[in-house]
């Protein structure tokens, strides 16, 4: 074997290397997580409350409060933040204002969860006199998917072909109908990707719910937008660590029903992408 | 007869610092072919972009001088850009339909400017722009057909019913040849001749024998400059200037 076959043998394996030290741990944890948590999932722990302390019963509260948080979350951040992306990228001019202004979104994105959990509680808890409510906890979970939306959506559009404005203006088109009818049909997979991965962080967090949302125990389903609510992440940080002499069995059958949950709005995006891309054309 | 419908006086356009054109004036005129040929980079391209004002999209672009359409400057302040790229159409190197239907393709400009609301009218318009540039027998059963699915002529040639459904007065062509094959080539500098009856056509080419079939006047350019402009059988024939010369027999380019 010559000297730079050698060479070529070493990187292989040390690429590989470095792969399976991502991939291995993932994929152990997530065995461990099903293996030990499945037997106790059934209808019964899906669809029930929790009683006697939440060592027993179900989880449901947290599921729904969960489901109720994901989609407050993006009723706010995904409007705002397709459409903050819209005017960065198409209307804003290139200056040292914009590149500030971007600079900041990439670096939000960076932010720790628990500093926005405070913020949150800062402004919206207290300043706002939102209380811990479904209303605060979803502004909080939606800063902070922001960033990451805006920086998706930006890539997406970005990533359309000049030619394809070109058409649309040099015909007499007004910016904004370019946009709307030959720009963003086509960012759609880019900007549902990014949605999907910023909820799907937001759906596991648990420091930005803390103090704005999270109920401890709360074995029923909210009332309103102003009701605290249960949470999946918040509760199995509170059955893990705070209640004593819960069966493990619990605490792993819920970090199976939140993996599953991220899995499966993540499988969806998936599907939802593969239809749209059939009519990206580049 | 003399009188130009579009006409630049001393028009400089700087790319940042790069000065792209230079000092260009020129008289383009009614229902007329005009070529404009030359090498390369030579601003061909730029300065067709300058009569529908496309360069604005570029953000570092100033540009310096005079165009006036129809009498009118187009540089100015005041110029409503939507209502000057429906007069003045554009069609481009790659035959960029949407993915659209063929009929929708054709209604996107009618839609875009609010002309016609009846379904009828909107019938009648498509029908219209697809007879004008030869389709219409081709295409007339299968208008809700994808118009990605059509040959690269086909597409050219709906990329230029699109512009004309807008009842344009000048069509701009950017190299709209420089994909196809040498059969569809003529085939589209045939419509070019028969469009000329209803419009003012400017066509940038890198290929001088279409400017020589096709064209009335030709414009020779080189380095941002206009260097030559008289009619194509003078150009061709008798040039004025050593470099049309050099570059009509094919020293250089």
């Amino acid at each position: 074997m010559s000297a730079a076959q050698k060479r070529q043998t070493a990187a292989f394996f040390i690429l590989g290397f470095a792969t399976m030290l991502v991939v291995i741990p993932i994929i152990l944890t997530m065995a461990y997580v099903v293996f030990k948590g499945i037997g106790a999932v059934n209808w019964s722990f899906l669809t029930e409350a929790p009683r006697n302390g939440m060592k027993e019963g179900g989880i449901f509260p947290a599921i729904v409060g969960t489901i109720i948080l994901i989609i407050g979350t993006m009723i706010f951040s995904l409007p705002l933040g397709v459409l903050a992306a819209i005017y960065l990228v198409e209307y804003a001019k290139d200056n040292f204002f914009t590149r500030l202004i971007k600079l900041s979104v990439v670096n939000l994105s960076g932010v720790p969860s628990i500093v926005y959990g405070l913020f949150g509680f800062g402004l919206f808890v207290l300043f706002l006199r939102l209380g811990t409510s479904i209303l605060a906890g979803s502004l909080t979970l939606a800063i902070m998917s922001l960033p990451v939306i805006i920086t998706a959506t930006k890539e997406a559009l970005e990533s359309v072909p000049a030619s394809f404005r070109e058409i649309s203006l040099s015909l007499g088109a007004t910016k904004w109908q370019t946009i709307r009818n030959c720009v963003l049909p086509y960012s759609i997979p880019g900007i549902l990707t990014g949605t999907v991965l910023s909820l799907s962080r937001a759906a596991g967090e648990t420091a930005p719910i803390l103090f704005t949302v999270a109920a401890f125990y709360l074995p029923r389903l909210p009332h309103s937008v102003f009701d605290q609510a249960m949470a999946l992440s918040y509760h199995l940080y509170a059955i893990a660590t705070q209640v004593p002499n819960i069966p493990p069995k619990i605490s792993f059958a819920t970090a199976f029903v939140l993996i599953a949950l991220v899995f499966l709005m993540n499988l969806g995006s998936i599907i939802l992408r593969a239809r749209f891309r059939k009519k990206k054309l580049w | 007869m003399d009188k130009a419908v579009i006409e630049t006086i001393r028009l400089n356009l700087y790319y940042g610092d790069f000065l792209a054109l230079e000092e260009v004036n020129i008289r383009i005129h009614r229902h007329r072919i005009t070529a404009i040929i030359g090498p390369s980079g030579c601003g061909k391209s730029t300065l067709l972009r300058c009569f529908n004002r496309m360069n604005d999209l570029v953000e570092s672009t100033k540009v310096e001088g005079q165009i006036l359409i129809e009498g009118e400057d187009i540089l100015s302040d005041k110029m409503d850009l939507i209502s000057l790229r429906k007069k003045v159409g554009m069609v481009f190197q790659r035959p960029n339909v949407f993915n659209l239907s063929i009929y929708d393709n054709l209604r996107f400009g009618l839609r875009i400017h609010r002309m016609m609301s009846e379904k009828k009218k909107i019938d009648e318009a498509v029908q219209n722009a697809l007879e004008h540039v030869g389709l219409w027998d081709e295409l007339k059963d299968r208008l809700k057909k994808n118009a990605r699915t059509l040959s690269l002529e086909q597409q050219q040639r709906l990329c230029i019913a699109r512009v004309i459904i807008l009842k344009p007065d000048i069509v701009l062509l950017d190299e709209p040849c420089s994909t196809l094959d040498p059969v569809s080539t003529l085939k589209i500098e045939e419509l070019l001749r028969i469009l000329k009856r209803d419009y003012t056509i400017v066509i940038v080419t890198h290929n001088m024998q279409q400017a020589a079939r096709v064209s009335d006047e030709t414009a020779f350019m080189h380095l941002g400059k206009l260097i030559e402009f008289a009619g194509t059988a003078e150009i061709f024939s008798n040039p004025k200037e050593k470099l049309t010369e050099n570059y009509i027999s094919g020293r250089f380019g």
